[in-house]
């Protein structure tokens, strides 16, 4: 991986987002063995490096369309991680007061449009996003993130349609973690790279390394810089594996039909650990300096989850509120 | 007073709002250069140009979902849908994004957005365009339902339901839009959730929705000759539902006959009904009754289609056997 010509601080941001990511989504699945999370989350470990590659690239007032994968894309855009780990446990001091949990959490104040439950639902919101941000003549983008199932489904092919006919400032980012629940993309798609759909539309498409922060990190600077110039869309597919199951309940038995070795040559792929040792070996940051930014993500992870912990559900009566019709 | 036709009031309608508000804008099939299938978008691509009027392709979901993503950001979005039988192919950003969405967040976010669509059988346009999806979509918390019908009762309302601050599916009917109607020199937004006395009676109460409130005036005004005095309400919105309008009413005259163009199973008859029932069962005189659609598919041939949707014989018929 590049770490040559980078900043110090933003490779030791990535680091960190990297990293809270992570430790986020460990904490989460501890609170399920733990039985304190009702419901599934679906975690976001191994694929890192995509949120972070990705949403180093946007400014604060740019838009992003989530998955049911979602808590990563929230940590990279900041959100606040007391707010999202009260949600998961269905507080009442969570980002929906409880309402929406894992699936489905939403930051306005951070242009985030939602995590979705319907797997390619959040690609025509975006998409939407990236219109409306057309319309009132600002500068912003939308991305749309989705995963290598939701590439099939109709909304990613109508919205790509739309975005790139009227050149929209929307970048869609397909996570491709090789499987959507059990299904291996390779024996429903006939295109090994998903990101070749791009040529069908006539935009640009490019796949890139998931597993590599600063190659995400540049793709996705390019198709921001294209969208916000007013040229249009691009397809980002960040080749990546999810190191979990589908969803916190999965034991994953579908994996390694192909390869023994699967999870664990993926696992050797760690973009947090390969992001230290490469700036480690060109004395870009020192030991210390790494240790600062884990005992202060330990930290934060241990104030989310004990603000979350101890925060208390909402009362019963609370889920008519919010409801208009 | 003047008279227009019902699409001119709806175009009308539409013009005024965009013209008050930037942030107003149309998608959907066929709006911009030939001014929507059913025309009530005429010449507004001409004056607001082709980011406010736009001309979408053929994808419902893709569509509709944008406009809940621009609802999200800003805009007000007023999507139309061809048919209401195609909100079935955009069902997940309708039902469960677009209703949804402020729910789930907590209230952070709102999505203003209209949705206009027809309903309505009578083209032989057989089972994919005649449906009624009213009922349907006031199943789901999370979206308000508006089924004019007169034309100024579809202008007002539709002007209500784009300031409207939630989602909002305004249902027109494709048997109105080419015909006349007496409306106001300046037609005023109509508030939700206040239904409309069309016509005074103290024999039976008929609550109607869209095109069967015209239908259900004309039996009544046949009725009247006979001596059958019936109080024709204009429901105007499903959700939020005037309730308190219908109980009035049928705590003078006794008898309740709702007519709605949907199905009759799981529909707007039962429900409202079932809520007069559960309020003021011991003044009802008579069993509530419903008219429909039957649960059958609408046919092609004229031959099928006509004998099944409802009409003013029907209505009529109905009525009389309250009174034999």
């Amino acid at each position: 991986m590049v770490v040559k010509g980078y900043e110090k601080k933003q490779l030791l941001d990535f680091y960190k987002t990297m990293l809270t990511i992570r430790r986020f989504e460990e904490q989460t699945f501890e609170f399920y063995k733990r039985g304190l999370m009702a419901g599934l989350a679906h975690l976001y470990m191994g694929e890192e490096a995509v949120a972070t590659g990705v949403c180093g690239a946007l400014n604060e007032k740019d838009y992003i369309g989530s998955t049911h994968r979602g808590h990563g894309h929230l940590i990279a855009r900041g959100a606040d991680l007391d707010k999202m780990m009260a949600e998961i446990l269905g507080k009442k001091t969570g980002y929906s007061n409880g309402k929406g949990g894992s699936m489905h959490i939403m930051a306005m104040d951070k242009g985030i449009l939602g995590a979705n439950g319907i797997v390619g639902g959040e690609i025509p919101i975006a998409t939407g996003a990236a219109y409306s941000a057309k319309y009132r003549k600002t500068d912003q983008v939308s991305i749309a993130f989705l995963g290598d199932g939701a590439s099939n489904e109709g909304t990613f092919h109508e919205s790509v349609n739309m975005a790139a006919a009227w050149h929209l400032p929307c970048i869609y980012v397909i996570e491709n973690n090789l499987y959507g629940i059990s299904v291996d993309i390779r024996d429903v798609t006939n295109t090994p790279d998903l990101s070749v759909r791009a040529k069908g539309y006539n935009i640009p498409g490019v796949t890139v390394d998931g597993m590599d922060v600063t190659a995400v990190y540049e793709a996705a600077k390019e198709a921001v810089a294209r969208a916000r110039a007013g040229e249009g869309p691009t397809i980002i597919e960040a080749k990546t594996y999810r190191w979990q199951g589908h969803h916190v309940g999965d034991p994953a038995v579908y994996r390694s039909r192909k390869s023994k070795t699967e999870k664990e040559d993926w696992m050797k792929k760690d973009p947090i650990k390969n992001l230290k040792a490469a700036m480690m070996e060109e004395n870009l940051a020192s030991a210390d300096e790494f240790e600062k930014i884990e005992a202060d993500v330990e930290a934060d992870i241990a104030a989310a989850a004990k603000f979350a912990e101890e925060s208390d559900y909402p009362a019963a009566e609370d889920a008519f509120n919010n409801i208009f019709a | 007073m003047r008279k227009i036709k019902y699409a001119k009031a709806i175009n009308e309608a539409l013009d005024k709002i965009m013209a008050e508000d930037e942030n107003v804008m149309v998608i959907g099939e066929d709006v911009g250069f030939i001014g929507g299938n059913f025309k009530c978008t005429e010449g507004l691509l001409e004056k607001y140009g082709d980011m406010r009027v736009k001309d979408s392709p053929i994808s419902e979901q893709g569509f509709v979902g944008m406009g809940v993503g621009m609802a999200l950001t800003g805009l007000r979005p007023i999507v139309e849908v061809m048919f209401s039988d195609f909100l079935l192919v955009a069902a997940d950003q309708v039902i469960n994004q677009m209703a949804k969405i402020t729910y789930m967040s907590g209230g952070q976010a709102k999505v203003p957005m209209t949705i206009r669509c027809p309903i309505g059988a009578g083209r032989s346009s057989a089972a994919q365009h005649s449906q009624s999806m009213q009922a349907m979509i006031a199943h789901f918390p999370g979206i308000k339902v508006a089924v004019p019908s007169t034309a100024q009762e579809a202008a007002g309302l539709l002007m209500t339901a784009v300031y409207d601050d939630n989602p909002v599916v305004v249902f027109e009917h494709k048997m109105e839009y080419n015909k006349t109607f007496e409306v106001d020199d300046v037609i005023k937004p109509i508030p939700f959730g206040k239904a409309r006395i069309a016509r005074e009676g103290k024999d039976i109460t008929i609550a109607a929705t869209s095109s069967m409130v015209m239908k259900s005036e004309a039996a009544a005004e046949r009725l009247a000759k006979e001596g059958i005095d019936c109080e024709v309400i204009d429901l105007r919105t499903i959700v939020p539902l005037d309730k308190d309008t219908i109980i009035e009413s049928v705590k003078k005259t006794g008898r309740l006959l709702v007519v709605d163009e949907a199905h009759e199973r799981c529909g707007i008859g039962a429900e409202v009904g079932a809520a007069v029932a559960d309020d003021i069962f011991y003044y009802l005189d008579a069993p509530v009754g419903r008219i429909g659609n039957p649960d059958v598919p609408l046919p092609f041939s004229p031959a099928l289609e006509f004998p099944l949707i409802p009409s003013e014989d029907k209505v009529y018929e109905k009525v009389k056997t309250y009174f034999k």
